[in-house]
């Protein structure tokens, strides 16, 4: 089993982090796991994505190319990223800030308004925890508790407080998914 | 539950750096290295470290050279650029027979190019780099851990040879991140002492750490010892990795990240009934030149991969020495060849050869 995904988004979104806590939950699960950055110029508001490899066997390429799955949190992420899904792929958008349709035919399509679902919770900023819950619903990779484990280790100390909100965050996006 | 650790390749060579019994670290920012020093100033003052940000590349590697002289294990980072304005303190340290630790995390070029990663330092790093005739040691991690244990070698092998050794990785090495596991923690006091570090004279002779050498004669003894000592090199300390070339009928030679990459082209072609190898040179000096002698022998054509327009292919096509063609793929300017366009060139080239 050798998962491959892209996680985009405009900077500030959390798609690093999120990358980050999948990968770090993978790991957990004593898998091999990559996460690789776009390191462009970019900043809060440009755009910016992470390559997230979660697998049974050695990773080769930790460049994605062809993704089994793409998590669009903005318009132009699911414009750049969606036709590089494999045939069959899952494409999750954030229905919230996304109202288009995807070019393509031969996807899985899961909608999730990641902001007003965040929002509900208690802050919008844990859109990208919706969209998590929404991966690890739809695509069989980690277990929602190595999600947890890997959350409490990314987020710093001082954040700490905030993991009951994330939990809960990531339940909403994973309910959404069900639907 | 394990534990590995998830960890940037920047900061697990500066980490791995630390464990190593280093504790001092001079640079200069430049992307896509910054993590590597800015975990150094973080980390090295909690281990009584010294971390200085120098006010430019040339300031930092004399630096090193003042603090490799004293015997200390000594490290610095840069991205190509930076690594430029360094090769003439480098050069220096070589004359010195200093030993050292430079991380070059490649970016595109030439002159101050991009930020995204590649593979063009080779030359650079494998050939001198700077003035006269000196050579680094030269180490090519593929992955974090490797970049891990690379560093540790790394500071073994530099007090081994009283030579700078060069961890040379690209962009991609150093942002991704991969679980990481440390080995046990040195501390500098456990070093065995350099009997030839100028720390204090008292009851003895002087011991003089310096390259100016104004006698002919002194300078070439000095030059044919530094050449024994890269021929112990290539005797001793060749690192390499082959897969799948027990039956390749065609093999790719591609190192660091390029030869991930690689390998998942390698395993696409395999599914199709293409029987190829990886060769994937670790040392970059010394070069394993009868590793890749040997698989030449054998395939009927070698692909070099790079992350530049070619210039491991030169070493290639001296270590196969005309026993089989080989051919070159790679992009550049910081574009990352996708392991679909190597695939499509091992087939072409496998149709072209069938033809």
């Amino acid at each position: 089993m050798m998962k491959e995904v892209i996680i985009a988004g405009f900077g500030g979104q959390g798609v690093m982090l999120m990358g980050q806590i999948l990968a770090g939950a993978g790991m957990i699960e004593g898998k091999e796991v990559s996460w690789l950055p776009s390191y462009g110029p970019e900043m809060r508001g440009g755009t910016a994505n992470c390559h997230v490899i979660v697998s049974e066997e050695r990773i080769g390429s930790p460049f994605v190319t062809n993704p089994d799955v793409v998590v669009a949190m903005n318009l132009p992420s699911m414009d750049k990223f969606a036709p590089q899904l494999k045939e069959g792929g899952i494409l999750i958008i954030n229905s919230s800030l996304i109202k288009e349709e995807p070019d393509r035919q031969d996807i899985r399509v899961i909608k999730i308004p990641a902001n007003e679902l965040a929002g509900e919770v208690g802050s919008d900023r844990a859109a990208n925890m919706v969209a998590l819950g929404a991966v690890i619903e739809k695509v069989k990779i980690v277990e929602v508790d190595s999600i947890l484990s890997s959350l409490k280790k990314n987020l710093p100390e001082r954040h700490h407080k905030l993991i009951p909100l994330n939990e809960e965050a990531l339940k909403k996006g994973m309910e959404a998914a069900r639907e | 539950m394990t534990d590995k650790i998830l960890m940037k390749g920047n900061e697990a060579i500066a980490e791995a750096a630390i464990k190593a019994g280093c504790r001092f670290f001079f640079g200069y920012p430049i992307t896509p290295q910054n993590e590597l020093p800015a975990y150094m100033a973080r980390r090295l003052p909690m281990e009584d470290g010294v971390f200085l940000q120098a006010e430019s590349e040339v300031a930092a590697i004399n630096m090193v050279y003042g603090a490799a002289g004293a015997g200390a294990r000594v490290m610095t980072s840069s991205s190509s650029p930076g690594i430029s304005l360094k090769q003439e303190g480098i050069s220096y340290m070589a004359g010195s027979e200093l030993p050292g630790v430079i991380v070059n995390i490649i970016r595109g070029g030439p002159g101050l190019g991009g930020i995204q990663p590649a593979q063009s330092d080779y030359l650079q790093a494998t050939k001198g780099g700077g003035h006269g005739d000196y050579r680094l040691l030269v180490l090519a991690p593929q992955s974090v851990q490797e970049a891990v244990d690379l560093t540790t070698e790394a500071f073994e092998l530099a007090d081994k040879y009283r030579n700078p050794v060069m961890i040379l990785g690209d962009g991609m090495i150093g942002q991704m991140m991969e679980p990481v596991e440390f080995g046990e923690e040195i501390s500098p006091e456990d070093l065995p002492k350099k009997e030839w570090a100028t720390v204090g004279n008292k009851d003895r002779k002087p011991n003089i750490i310096n390259s100016l050498s104004l006698q002919a004669e002194k300078l070439e003894e000095l030059n044919i010892r530094l050449q024994k000592k890269y021929e112990k090199m290539k005797e001793e300390e060749v690192r390499v990795e082959t897969y799948k070339t027990e039956d390749a009928d065609y093999a790719i030679v591609a190192f660091g990240s390029m030869a991930r990459i690689a390998l998942s082209a390698i395993e696409r072609a395999r599914e199709e009934g293409v029987k190829i190898g990886l060769i994937r040179p670790i040392s970059l000096f010394p070069y394993p030149d009868q590793v890749v002698g040997k698989v030449a022998e054998q395939v009927k054509f070698m692909l070099t991969v790079e992350m530049s327009c070619g210039q491991m292919v030169e070493d290639v096509r001296l270590a196969a020495n005309g026993r089989c063609p080989v051919y070159f793929y790679g992009r550049s300017g910081g574009v990352v060849p996708t392991s679909q366009e190597i695939y499509e060139k091992i087939m072409e080239l496998v149709r072209g050869e069938k033809e």
